[in-house]
This record gives C-alpha cells, sequence and structure tokens, in this order.
C-alpha cells in the first residue's frame, strides 16, 4: 500500500508517521509537500501532527488552504481514506472534512502526557481491528485538544457512531477525571458521515513499537492496511 | 481605507481564557466585574474607495477564514 504523510511548514511529527507506516509495518510511505497537487497513486492519506503555520489565526486555518488539500478534497470525496493526527485532525475540521472544531484545552494547560482512550466501534476503516471497547494507551501533546460541537452534531455524531475514540480512566470509565483537554463527551476522535476521513488528538505513531514504552497505538493503523487491502480484493473480485 | 474586524467565540463555546481574566481582574481588586470574553482583533488595509464591494469581500473572508462559524461569531466596519 502507498501511503502519502502530508508536510505543511512546521509539521513536526511527519516523519513518526513515515517510520511506522514504512519501518514498523513495511509499507510504502513519503513525504508530500502542501505545495504538491497531486495524489496520484496514494492508497491512503496521513495527516500528521506538529504547528502548522505556527498555529497562526487558528490551529490548521491556515493549512487547509495549502494547495495540496484540494487534492486531498478529491481524494476524500472519492472514499480515499484520510487519518489526521492531532494538528493533522485540527486541519481536518477546519477544512469541513469533519465536524466540530478543536479548541484550547479548557485547563489552558499544554498537556504531555499519556492518556487512554476507549474505542467506541470497531466499524470503520481505523478501528477495525480493535474490539469494541477496548483500551489504548496512547501519548497526547496539545495545547487545542478540546473537541467542541453543538449539540445536534452531537447528537448526530452518536446515533451514527462517529465518535471513534473516548477519553477514558485505565479501567474504561469515560470520567471527567479522564479528560485531559475538556472535550465534550470525552471524545478523542471522530469519523465523518461516509467513515472514510478521521481524526483524533493523541499520537498512535508514537505508540507503535515496544520499545517506545507501549504499541497500542500500532492498531489504528493496522486497521486501515486491512480496510485496503480488503478493498483491493473486493475490487479485483 | 480600512476594515476593523471582531472575532468572538460563539456564547455556547467554553471559554476558559475568559474565565481565566475575570478571575484575574476580581484578584486585583475590580469590583462588579461580570463575565469576560477573550477575542480577536484585525485590521486589514483595503485599496479603492468602493466601500460596499468590499463589504462584501471582508464578509466573504471572515466567514471563510478568518473565523471558524462552528466556534466564532465576528462584526466589522470598514472606515
Amino acid at each position: 500500500m502507498n501511503f502519502a504523510v502530508l508536510q505543511f511548514p512546521a509539521s513536526n511529527c511527519d516523519q513518526d508517521a513515515v517510520h511506522v507506516l514504512k519501518n514498523v509495518l513495511g509499507h510504502s510511505a513519503r513525504l508530500v509537500w502542501h505545495k504538491e497537487n497531486s495524489l496520484a497513486g496514494i492508497d491512503a492519506v496521513v495527516i500528521p501532527g506538529g504547528f502548522s503555520y505556527g498555529d497562526y489565526l487558528r490551529t490548521g486555518a491556515i493549512a487547509r488552504f495549502s494547495p495540496i488539500m484540494q487534492a486531498v478534497q478529491q481524494f476524500a470525496a472519492n472514499g480515499g481514506p484520510v487519518l489526521g493526527i492531532c494538528n493533522g485532525f485540527q486541519i481536518l475540521c477546519e477544512a469541513g472534512l469533519l465536524p466540530g472544531a478543536l479548541i484550547r484545552n479548557r485547563s489552558l494547560q499544554f498537556r504531555c502526557e499519556n492518556i487512554f482512550i476507549k474505542t467506541a466501534t470497531s466499524d470503520s476503516p481505523f478501528t477495525n481491528k480493535i474490539a469494541e471497547g477496548k483500551i489504548l494507551r496512547v501519548p497526547i501533546a496539545h495545547g487545542e485538544g478540546c473537541y467542541f460541537a453543538d449539540d445536534a452534531t452531537l447528537n448526530k455524531l452518536q446515533t451514527n457512531r462517529q465518535v471513534l475514540w473516548q477519553y477514558c480512566t485505565a479501567a474504561g470509565d469515560l470520567a471527567e477525571t479522564a479528560n485531559p483537554n475538556g472535550s465534550l463527551l470525552n471524545i478523542a476522535g471522530v469519523c465523518n458521515e461516509a467513515r472514510n476521513v478521521a481524526g483524533l488528538m493523541p499520537h498512535p505513531e508514537r505508540a507503535s513499537e515496544p520499545l517506545l514504552g507501549c504499541a497500542d497505538g500500532k492498531a489504528i493503523f493496522e486497521s486501515l492496511i486491512q480496510w485496503l487491502q480488503n478493498r483491493s480484493l473486493a475490487k479485483a473480485a | 481605507m480600512k476594515a476593523k474586524i471582531i472575532v468572538t467565540p460563539k456564547k455556547a463555546v467554553l471559554d476558559p481564557q475568559g474565565k481565566t481574566v475575570a478571575s484575574a481582574l476580581e484578584h486585583m481588586g475590580y469590583k462588579g466585574i461580570g463575565a469576560v470574553h477573550v477575542g480577536k482583533y484585525l485590521e486589514i488595509e483595503l485599496s479603492g474607495t468602493d466601500k460596499e464591494a468590499w463589504r462584501k469581500q471582508i464578509d466573504d473572508a471572515c466567514h471563510k477564514i478568518l473565523s471558524n462559524p462552528v466556534i466564532e461569531d465576528y462584526r466589522f466596519e470598514i472606515e
């Protein structure tokens, strides 16, 4: 499978994402500079974390207008899978590819720590290899990760099972104490209605190798690879 | 000409920055401080003299990029 990892000025988790896809999971992955305008030959897009454009104006607000994002919009409209991590999640929300918005952490602190997220559904290209209810231990590192959407949107997300991960305690409780940023409904990650675009604030690419302390995050990439392989088989049939 | 734009968080949005500022004002001794909301002010210098043409463009820019309609409201004047 061919992965594209986008690179904006001040993206800083792009190399980690490429490393996991290439060296840990053995697939082809290349950095795509934000000024490029083609995703030809690409099977999946990862929008990595960082501080694109210095978070000027609003996080992700300027990156969403980079030339490559037109190709991403088209790619997503055609059903291509797109995964946004941290700043990538922020960019996808600003681009209107995901509902809601990420705002400043309620504590006003930049939170940089390991947390637990509970997988809300296995029904997505990003969670099909993760049992519903499975708890993943992954690191966060963000100052603006508080997920916000109005009541109508939140209801829709829940009805459509678009919430993919929620912050929880080690025991799996969706407690307020387990919520590092004030996100409504403890939402850590969501997908769009078509389920091909997803975003999450935690960093699975930093938790995909035992060497780094925890490999729970790898299952998210493995789910995506599985989904792509299933799709290939379906097309060939 | 100049566009003077004010972008504020929507009422429904959590504004911990605003709360922190209100708290700081109280601690400094200001009495009767109510809610505080922290927003953004932008000044954009504009060429020409057609105020109405600019009004439409600025409104468009505010909606598309200068504010995020999910979480912010905006208002502006052109002088």
